[in-house]
């Protein structure tokens, strides 16, 4: 079964006048077609107002769709009786940390979303200091969520949804707000929580760098899915992508600049190491 | 005509729990016409650093010189400082609040005493230079898409005249292509109108790419202030205070390590791939 999964999603808002009368409908995902494996990491890459959030917006239900079917964890989103079995599957992470934290201690946030699934006290504390530990946070269970950095914030979030130990997380860029060291923070929890926990992760940034490890990376534009495929198939094609107002790796751009100069380097490269091999080939 | 700080000193809450000394004997010069960029982690003082360039915030010690005058005297026109040094903060579009487009533009100058005619002209120029299109000028800012906001939101700042431009982060969540046009746009402006700019970025990349001077900030105190190659031969320190060198600079390292005699310092992809390229044919 997979852990997501979408067939001909459609989802549509009413246009309003300043009356408030419905002139028109606005179609924000159109026809969206997406599997997610247990366990996998999928990337979704798409420009502002290409409907990746809207998307995201649908694996715990807070959208439902128009048309079409999203099913979590082989749950209907649009069966209300479902309701719960889907948000505890799918857990969510935002771009901006301050908006997420509402506890006053660091634990006492955390334990928040377990608290409300109804666990039992005793296992709530187990469950906020496993979830401490797996973003490297313990050590500040006692803070005030309010004296920390942007990437440690962002780590408590991220604790808050794993300790409902949700099957996935969908991260919706959960690192556009923070400085290089912040950014690095989120990306190695994430990536542990994907190794030891097999958690099922689902990422959407700006970061082109931050899927080039991603199992998969689905392209959208007008709320369309427009490309699927691995990190390597889709950033060799710059140019597509680039008319998607997206943008390559650096590393990427450096060896294609390259290429462009007339050096024999094959397309798609994505990490430093490859550039240097295939360099170092040519000298 | 510049910008001098002198020992500029900032505690915030003084003598009380929350106490907090967040610049430090800051001392610099911006002369007129600079592109300067300005990196740090969270919290290392930036941002209380460029709030002090037009007066919002007052240094609890030290002077500031706009155009040789000491802002902090009795008399000085503090208004005439902010129609001069305009400030654009992190997610300008937040404060978007006119009807349409053009109001919004158009109530910085409209503050300043213009004529309606006058307003509107400069309003058009302003969102001219920052590329906004036409056929939006009369509709509702809340209905534009984030990159557009975005601009608009530059714009009524730029409408202002402001000798001095500065930027909090002004890419903060845009795509890649929003990334690239709005820094394209005020590498542009500052060419043409010889407009002090100073960019707030977390991006290395970014301030690698465009900046003539780069200054960086730790803990409240400034850690290096010169040429971004220069400052980013510093990369291992740079590491240390919660930043990073750009990819390129990785890169360059990493090819030198593996024995290609590459200059190191080359931090923008095309200064890589002429490096790469020359050390290429010598061989």
């Amino acid at each position: 079964m997979e852990m997501i999964q979408t067939k001909d999603l459609i989802f549509e808002y009413a246009k309003h006048d300043e009356e408030g009368n419905i002139i028109g409908k606005n179609r924000a995902i159109d026809k969206a077609n997406i599997d997610v494996e247990p366990g996998s990491f999928i990337a979704i890459l798409g420009h502002n107002g290409s409907g990746k959030s809207t998307l995201a917006k649908h694996m715990n239900a807070i959208l439902v769709p128009s048309e079409g079917t999203m099913w979590v964890n082989g749950k209907d989103t649009k069966d209300p009786d479902e309701l719960w079995n889907v948000r505890q599957s799918a857990g969510m992470v935002f771009q901006n940390p301050d908006n997420q934290i509402i506890g006053t201690v660091v634990e006492e946030d955390v334990g928040f979303g377990p608290e409300n699934l109804g666990v039992p006290t005793d296992d709530i504390w187990k469950r906020v200091e496993d979830s401490l530990k797996a973003v490297g946070m313990i050590e500040y269970r006692s803070h005030s969520p309010n004296k920390l950095s942007g990437g440690q914030k962002q780590r408590v979030a991220i604790a808050g949804v794993i300790a409902m130990h949700p099957k996935c997380i969908v991260l919706d860029e959960p690192t556009a707000m923070l400085d290089p060291n912040g950014r690095k923070e989120v990306l190695r929890t994430v990536e542990e929580l994907r190794k030891k926990e097999k958690v099922t992760v689902l990422l959407i940034t700006h970061y082109m760098e931050e899927v080039i490890d991603a199992d998969k990376v689905y392209v959208m534009d007008s709320g369309q899915v427009v490309m699927e495929g691995t990190p390597r198939e889709i950033f060799s094609d710059v140019e597509t992508l680039k008319k998607y107002r997206l943008d390559v790796p650096q590393v990427t751009m450096l060896a294609d600049e390259l290429r462009r100069r007339g050096l024999p380097i094959a397309k798609g490269i994505l990490r430093t190491e490859e550039l240097v091999e295939a360099l170092c080939q040519l000298n | 005509m510049s910008i001098k700080l002198e020992n500029i000193n900032y505690i915030y809450s003084p003598d009380t729990a929350y106490q907090k000394h967040a610049l430090k004997n800051v001392s610099l010069e911006i002369e007129q016409g600079q592109f300067v960029g300005i990196i740090g982690h969270t919290g290392s003082g930036k941002s209380t650093l460029i709030q002090h360039l037009n007066g919002l915030i007052k240094a609890t010690s030290g002077a500031l010189y706009f155009e040789g005058k000491n802002i902090y005297e009795d008399g000085y026109d503090m208004k005439q400082l902010r129609n001069q040094v305009g400030l654009v903060f992190q997610y300008p579009e937040h404060q978007l609040f006119e009807v349409d487009v053009m109001s919004d533009v158009c109530f910085g100058p409209k503050n300043q005493g213009l004529s309606k005619e006058e307003c509107e002209q400069r309003a058009r120029e302003a969102l001219n230079l920052v590329g906004f299109p036409e056929k939006y000028y009369k509709q509702s800012p809340f209905d534009l898409s984030g990159g557009q906001k975005r601009r608009a939101a530059i714009a009524g700042v730029l409408a202002m005249h402001p000798k001095v431009l500065v930027l909090d982060e002004p890419t903060a969540g845009l795509d890649p292509r929003g990334r690239d046009e709005i820094l394209d746009q005020i590498a542009h402006l500052h060419k043409e109108t010889e407009m002090t700019v100073i960019l707030v970025s977390h991006s290395m990349e970014d301030v690698a790419k465009y900046v003539d001077r780069l200054i960086v900030m730790n803990k409240g105190e400034k850690m290096y202030d010169g040429a971004p190659k220069e400052v980013f031969t510093h990369y291992k320190e740079l590491e240390k205070v919660g930043l990073a060198a750009p990819q390129v600079t990785y890169i360059m390292h990493a090819l030198s390590e593996s024995g290609l005699p590459v200059n190191t310092d080359d931090t923008t992809i095309m200064e890589a791939a002429d490096e790469i390229m020359r050390n290429l044919k010598h061989d």
